[in-house]
């Protein structure tokens, strides 16, 4: 009923304001162009909770029919304070809150932490931690990018890569659970090292799985990469150009997936990466395609990389030398301070007033699945940071969203979304 | 593989040489930022010489780090961006430096130099001179003159994507952007009354409104100061007075000694 | 007495065919093992949620497979993640779109009860907005423990007094 209302109403409209001829209406032919019915532009709130927002992102748009004319992110519903939390304790009791940033990378979290605060301190790691540092932030990086994907394929309609790809995850998990003793909120590095050194024949057990993973991952990503609705979805969607992914920030896959090269782990080494061989994949166009592209040829690199660390990983300890320095910023080994007087006056200290960090500021990126994150650490000396700014990747590529998703149809959002890759509780921290 | 990881397992950390350990970490030596900071201060006090004195280099562990004046910072970051190379905007923010510092609040722009400098043919060769290698940070930051209504130029107009990082310094410290184009709270919601960054407002927050009224009388529920008294602890050191060194958490608002923080008696 | 119904009395024809029981009984019965949850994934737990419908885990052994992201669809909201005083007013509503009964897990330290986040912006504890049937531990917890607080509430479905809700005077109409 609502419909012939509708249309008698608009008919009547359009007749009177001399649009048709009475005739032409009478007859039922209307010219093509002829605005038979009124169209309002709609607003629509997408989200805090919807599946495709990957967390609690929430879109205000608005709508001239399928079109996206309007897009305002809002966030903010995940803010959980992290950086005044930071302020009002010491190093190392941070070390699990960065866990929960990127929940997808948690490992590669607390190395970018671990080597921000060790910067700032002028602490120098051995070989091994740092090799244990890339080895878990490759793994990270595997896990993060299978969830980008499975997560990706879902929102394009595709249900069958996300249980694919969690079940390698699980297996993934296994192996954390393993490393650190908890399946994704690991908290595994400290100011200074790791907080202990491999499980005895984790390593192999690393290299069994790069063995069986890489059919599968291939098995995975030939679903998506020459599958027509995929690619419909996707090829020439949300193009971000060059110029645009630098002006907004765009870090990591987003920005290489727009065809510029960048990568910390490259362009500015840190733990070691430079004697690593992998390959940098960059896109040509810069749409939802390539930054899905990119993402499938990183989770092949990072196999790359990891299957080096274990060829070439070296002996020795995996913490920092026990210099005069370094002991008042990590806590003796547990044989020294259960035997000897000194160590466990040491060991009291920096438990209950921290890691001694010179006065300073430090600024440190790490090139994280998600963009590169950053820890900007100012401190006035003593075991708590003054100040902890956590530049976040995922809140630099949300911003763009407004510029590209404006002309979008309102079905592509949720391409965009999965292309885009992000975590919220990284953005609103 | 096996038996290397438990001969590492079980070795002395005295084995570790400083000559294998010094390699790892990338750290740029002290000398080379400074002496990098001061051909970046040099070269800005040529270009903006009306501002020279207040252009120095900045203490700094890592990167190259200048301080710059706010009155003339679009300029100068506009002039980092297109001569010297550093065409991103890695991060902004601000420092509370506490009341009674002055400035008491310092922003910071992080700039990062992320594509490689054009071919000398192309521009001038003193351009590529002063081009950043890609992957090379640099810290600028300025203080705001106004203590109580702090204030600074926006640069979104530089670099959109400052717009977010810009509202969100707002958010946190109650830094007003001169020409933002959106300036709104992004974090916390439009009426929340608070810049929870400031060092004077607690951590544990102070008793308010929740954002929706309806949800609020159906639930009667609000904004309450979240309970302290069971950590994180951290002892301060250095005190002669033993039982004032003792672990406690930082932010004591709302403890068995001290009352709820009370929103009254806030500034921000 | 002699009626030309049979159906009321003995018929050899559907023997074993016919259960007798409690309305309460075959009520719980039926919603106990299909919850439709309404997963709320705001935060790290909202990814041990996923794993629990991945195949090691798989939830779908209890009858709870079928994620549904819309309230009125579902019948369990489990609360996964912390949850901050902007979200709190909509996960109240989306609570309240959804249809009864229905029931909440808050799942993980943050939702049980702020968890690790003592801070401004972090309720502490879903509990202040909702009423909770089964609380969680963890950070996150495990997927085993979703599949225990599913096993759980699943016990408190089996003891509720169905039948007799069906007739009071507040739910007629």
């Amino acid at each position: 009923m609502t419909t012939e209302f509708t249309f008698q109403d608009n008919a009547a409209k359009n007749a009177s304001a001399g649009h048709l001829a009475a005739g032409a209406l009478a007859a039922g032919h209307l010219p093509d162009d002829a605005p038979i019915f009124d169209t309002e532009k709609m607003s629509i709130s997408m989200g805090p909770s919807h599946p495709s927002t990957h967390g609690v992102l929430r879109l205000q748009l608005e709508l001239d029919g399928d079109n996206v004319t309007h897009c305002e992110p809002v966030i903010g519903y995940l803010h959980r304070g992290d950086e005044k939390i930071a302020e009002n304790m010491t190093y190392n009791q941070f070390v699990p809150y960065t866990d929960r940033l990127d929940y997808l990378a948690p490992l590669a979290n607390n190395v970018a932490y671990a080597i921000a605060v060790e910067q700032l301190a002028g602490l120098k790691v051995p070989p091994r931690c740092a090799a244990i540092r890339v080895l878990v932030a490759e793994l990270a990086r595997i896990s993060s990018h299978l969830l980008g994907f499975g997560s990706f394929a879902m929102d394009t309609g595709a249900w069958t890569p996300f249980l694919y790809q969690f079940t390698e995850r699980e297996k993934l998990y296994t192996l954390f659970e393993e490393l650190a003793g908890a399946r994704f909120t690991t908290s595994y590095t400290r100011i200074g090292g790791v907080a202990r050194d491999l499980p005895e024949g984790w390593l192999q057990r690393v290299g069994g799985f790069c063995d069986q993973f890489l059919p599968r991952l291939e098995e995975m990503l030939a679903m998506l990469t020459r599958n027509k609705i995929f690619q419909d979805r996707t090829v020439g969607i949300a193009v971000i150009s060059k110029e645009d992914a630098l002006a907004y920030g765009l870090t990591g896959p987003n920005l290489r997936g727009s065809g510029i090269g960048f990568d910390l782990r490259k362009d500015k080494p840190y733990s070691g990466y430079e004697q690593y061989e992998f390959d940098v994949p960059v896109g040509s166009t810069g749409d939802c395609y390539d930054r899905y592209l990119c993402r499938g040829e990183e989770i092949r690199q990072s196999v790359r990389i990891v299957r080096q660390v274990i060829k070439t990983m070296p002996d020795g300890p995996w913490y920092a030398a026990d210099t005069e320095e370094a002991r008042r910023i990590f806590a003796p080994r547990k044989d020294k301070v259960l035997t000897k007087m000194e160590e466990l006056i040491n060991n009291f200290m920096i438990v209950t007033t921290g890691p001694q960090i010179p006065p300073g500021e430090a600024y440190f990126e790490a090139e994280n699945p998600k963009g590169a994150l950053g820890f900007y650490i100012v401190s006035k000396g003593g075991g708590v940071p003054w100040r902890m700014k956590i530049r976040s990747p995922s809140f630099c590529t949300l911003s763009i969203l407004p510029k590209i998703c404006k002309g979008a149809m309102m079905s592509d959002l949720v391409s965009i979304l999965g292309s885009l890759d992000f975590v919220m509780g990284e953005c609103d921290r | 593989m096996t038996a290397a990881s438990t001969a590492a397992s079980t070795a002395a950390p005295t084995v570790v040489s400083v000559a294998a350990s010094t390699a790892v970490l990338t750290a740029a030596p002290v000398s080379i930022s400074a002496a990098t900071a001061g051909g970046i201060v040099a070269a800005l006090r040529e270009k903006f010489p009306q501002d020279a004195d207040k252009i120095t280099p900045r203490a700094s562990a890592d990167h190259p780090a200048i301080n710059i004046p706010a009155t003339a910072a679009v300029a100068i970051l506009t002039h980092l961006r297109d001569a010297h190379g550093y065409d991103m905007l890695a991060d902004l923010t601000a420092i509370d430096w506490a009341e009674g510092a002055s400035p008491r609040f310092t922003v910071v722009w992080h700039l990062l130099s992320v594509a490689s400098a054009p071919d000398a043919s192309a521009s001038g060769t003193s351009a590529s001179d002063a081009h950043a290698k890609p992957g090379s940070y640099l810290r600028v930051a300025a203080g705001c003159a106004n203590d109580a209504e702090p204030e600074m130029p926006s640069v979104a107009a530089i670099w959109p994507g400052a717009n977010w990082h810009e509202r969100e310094t707002y958010d946190m410290f109650g830094i007003t952007f001169t020409g933002h184009p959106d300036p709104r709270r992004i974090l916390m919601w439009d009426g929340y009354p608070h810049h929870p960054l400031r060092k004077e407002f607690p951590l544990a927050g102070v008793e308010g409104e929740l954002p929706d009224p309806e949800v609020a009388a159906e639930t009667k529920t609000k904004l309450i100061a979240a309970p302290m008294a069971g950590g994180p602890f951290v002892a301060s050191s250095g005190g002669l007075n033993i039982g004032e060194n003792e672990p406690r958490a930082k932010d004591e608002s709302w403890n068995e000694n001290a009352e709820k923080p009370k929103a009254e008696g806030l500034k921000g | 007495m002699v009626t030309a119904n049979k159906e009321a009395t003995y018929n050899s024809a559907i023997e074993g065919d016919i259960v007798v029981t409690r309305l309460d009984a075959v009520i719980n019965w039926i919603r106990a093992n299909s919850i439709w949850p309404m997963p709320m994934g705001l935060a790290c737990c909202g990814i041990e949620l996923m794993a629990a419908g991945g195949a090691r885990f798989d939830i779908s052994r209890f009858g709870a497979e079928v994620m549904r992201f819309s309230p009125r669809q579902s019948d369990c909201m489990i609360v996964a993640g912390t949850v901050t005083y902007k979200m709190a007013p909509h996960i109240r509503r989306i609570y309240d779109q959804m249809s009864s009964p229905k029931w909440v897990i808050a799942m993980g330290a943050c939702a049980s009860s702020g968890g690790m986040y003592r801070s401004y912006a972090t309720m502490q504890g879903v509990d202040r907005i909702l009423p909770v049937d089964v609380y969680i531990s963890g950070c996150p917890p495990r997927p085993e423990a979703v599949l225990d607080a599913l096993v759980k509430i699943q016990d408190k479905i089996r003891r509720e007094p169905s039948g007799r809700a069906l007739f009071k005077e507040e739910n007629k109409g």
